[in-house]
C-alpha cells in the first residue's frame, strides 16, 4: 500500500506552518506522528497533495510543569510522556492512559497533539482531557486562542479547529488525589471497546472533587456532568458508585461494530466505570 | 511532484536517497538500498516486521516516510550482526529455538534489542509488553520470551566482565 503523490515541507516555525496551511488550504494537512494519518493516506481514503510535516518545529516539543500548571506541546510522543518523571508525579493518570495506547513501536512516534486533534472518538486522550479538564491552545493566521477540551469536539472528525489552524499545546492543572484510566480492549494495540478516565478528591470521607469522562462510547468524546454531580458529596460508597455507574452509562451512545453490539457496549462502559472509579477510590 | 533528497546514516553508513516523498522508509531500505532485513507484514503498522531503530526509537517503517526520517540514524537486523558474528540476541534466538518460519525475526530482534537498551534487567511481564508492538504466528511467544531474557543476562555478563 503506497500513499498517492503529495509535496513534504518540513518548516522550523509554527508561523511557517500556519503559512503553508493558508497557502495550500483544503489541500494540505500537517502530519505529527503519522500513525493515524499515514494510514488513511495508504488506503488512498485521504486526498492530500501538501503533508507539511511537524517534525521540525522545536517549539511544539516538550513538557513544562510551572507551578500547579502543566503545558504539554502538541509534539510531544506518548513515549515521552510515559517517561516523564515529572508528569508522573504531577498527573499520574497520563502515564496509566498512554501505557494503553496502542503498542510500544506507535507510542515512540505518536503524539498528544495529534491524538486529541484528529478528533477520533476512539482515541484514548480527547476523554483523557475531559477527565482533566484541560485546555487547547490553537495557532491561527489570527495568532492563538485557547479552547476548553469539553467543548472542542463536535462530531467524529469535527472539532473547534479551524482548518487554517493548528495545536500547540494542552494544558491542565496538576492533580491530586486518586485517578484512574481504564480501558477495554480486545488485544494490544487496539482501540477500546470502552475506556473511562477518573479522578476523585476524597476530604474527611466525603467526595470533594470529582471528574468522570467517557472515550470512545459516542462521536465525541463524554464528560459525565450527571456522574460527577453524584459522586461530589457523597462517600462514594457502593451506592453513589452504583448511581454514578448508570449516570455515566446513560450518556454513552456507542454504536454497533467489530467490537461489539451496542448493548454490549453499554454493559462493558458500566465495568470500566466501575472499575475506574473504585480504582481512583483506593488511590484517593 | 519532485523527488527529493533524503540522507540518512543506516548501519553506520551514510546513504543519499533520491525519492518520491511518498516512498515509505521500509520501501526505501528494502527496494532502494537492498537492506531485505526488515519485512513488509501487514503494511498497515500492525504486525512488527517492518521494525527498524530510528534515532534510538524502535518504528514501523511501514508507518514512516522516508523523508521524516531524513537525517536519522536508522539500525536495522543488519546493522546488529552478521552471520560471522551474530548479537547475542540472534544467538539466544538460535539456542532457544525462538522463531520457526523466521519472518518475524528481524522485527522481532531489532525491537527486543531497544528494549534491552532501556531496560537491561527486565521481567519476563516487562519483555511480553514490551514485544507487543510484534506479531509472530509461530511460535506461541514462549521461546522468543526467554531468548530475550537470556540475552539481557548474557549481555550484563558480558557488560560486568568487560
Amino acid at each position: 500500500m503506497v500513499p498517492g503523490a503529495f509535496n513534504y515541507y518540513r518548516p522550523d516555525t509554527v508561523d511557517d506552518v500556519i503559512g503553508l496551511l493558508g497557502e495550500w488550504g483544503d489541500d494540505a494537512r500537517v502530519i505529527a506522528g503519522g500513525h493515524s494519518l499515514i494510514p488513511v493516506m495508504k488506503q488512498r481514503l485521504s486526498d492530500i497533495s501538501h503533508l507539511i510535516d511537524l517534525g521540525g518545529v522545536e517549539a511544539l516539543k516538550g513538557i513544562i510543569i510551572d507551578g500547579g500548571t502543566v503545558t504539554i506541546g502538541a509534539m510531544t510522543t506518548q513515549h515521552e510522556l510515559i517517561t516523564n518523571d515529572a508528569l508522573a508525579s504531577a498527573a499520574p493518570i497520563i502515564r496509566e492512559a498512554s501505557l494503553q495506547i496502542a503498542d510500544p513501536q506507535v507510542r515512540y512516534l505518536g503524539t498528544i497533539g495529534g491524538n486529541v486533534a484528529n478528533g477520533d472518538p476512539a482515541n484514548d486522550m480527547p476523554g483523557l482531557m475531559q477527565t482533566l479538564g484541560a485546555t487547547y491552545h490553537l495557532a491561527g493566521p489570527n495568532g492563538g486562542r485557547t479552547v476548553a477540551a469539553r467543548d472542542f469536539y463536535e462530531a467524529a472528525y469535527f472539532t473547534a479547529r479551524e482548518d487554517d489552524e493548528i495545536l500547540t499545546a494542552v494544558s491542565f492543572a496538576a492533580t491530586s488525589g486518586g485517578y484512574a484510566y481504564e480501558k477495554q480492549k480486545r488485544k494490544i494495540g487496539d482501540y477500546a471497546t470502552a475506556a473511562a478516565g477518573v479522578l476523585l478528591t476524597m476530604h474527611g470521607g466525603s467526595c470533594s472533587a470529582a471528574s468522570v469522562a467517557l472515550t470512545n462510547l459516542s462521536d465525541t468524546p463524554v464528560y459525565c456532568t450527571d456522574a460527577v454531580d453524584i459522586l461530589v458529596g457523597s462517600s462514594v460508597d457502593d451506592e453513589a458508585v452504583a448511581a454514578a455507574v448508570k449516570a455515566a452509562v446513560d450518556v454513552s451512545d456507542p454504536v454497533a461494530d467489530t467490537r461489539g453490539p451496542v448493548d454490549f457496549k453499554k454493559y462493558v462502559a458500566g465495568v470500566i466505570v466501575k472499575k475506574a472509579i473504585e480504582s481512583a477510590r483506593s488511590r484517593a | 511532484m519532485e523527488k527529493m533528497h533524503v540522507k540518512m546514516n543506516v548501519n553506520g553508513k551514510e546513504v543519499d536517497l533520491l525519492t518520491e516523498p511518498r516512498t515509505l522508509l521500509i520501501h526505501a531500505l528494502r527496494e532502494e538500498l537492498g537492506i531485505t532485513g526488515p519485512h513488509v507484514g501487514c503494511s498497515s503498522s500492525h504486525c512488527g516486521a517492518c521494525t527498524v531503530d530510528m534515532n534510538g526509537m524502535s518504528v514501523k517503517s511501514c508507518t514512516v516516510f522516508a523523508a521524516q526520517a531524513n537525517g536519522a540514524e536508522i539500525t536495522t537486523i543488519e546493522g546488529l550482526g552478521s552471520p560471522d558474528a551474530l548479537h547475542v540476541l540472534q544467538e539466544m534466538f538460535k539456542e532457544h529455538h525462538g522463531l520457526q518460519c523466521g519472518y518475524c525475526t528481524p522485527g522481532m530482534i531489532t525491537r527486543a534489542y531497544r528494549l534491552l537498551q532501556e531496560n537491561p534487567n527486565p521481567t519476563e511481564e516487562e519483555v511480553r509488553f514490551g514485544i507487543a508492538g510484534n506479531l509472530c504466528r509461530c511460535t506461541g511467544y514462549q521461546n522468543i520470551v526467554k531468548a530475550i531474557l537470556e540475552a539481557a543476562a548474557k549481555m550484563n555478563e558480558i557488560k560486568e566482565s568487560a
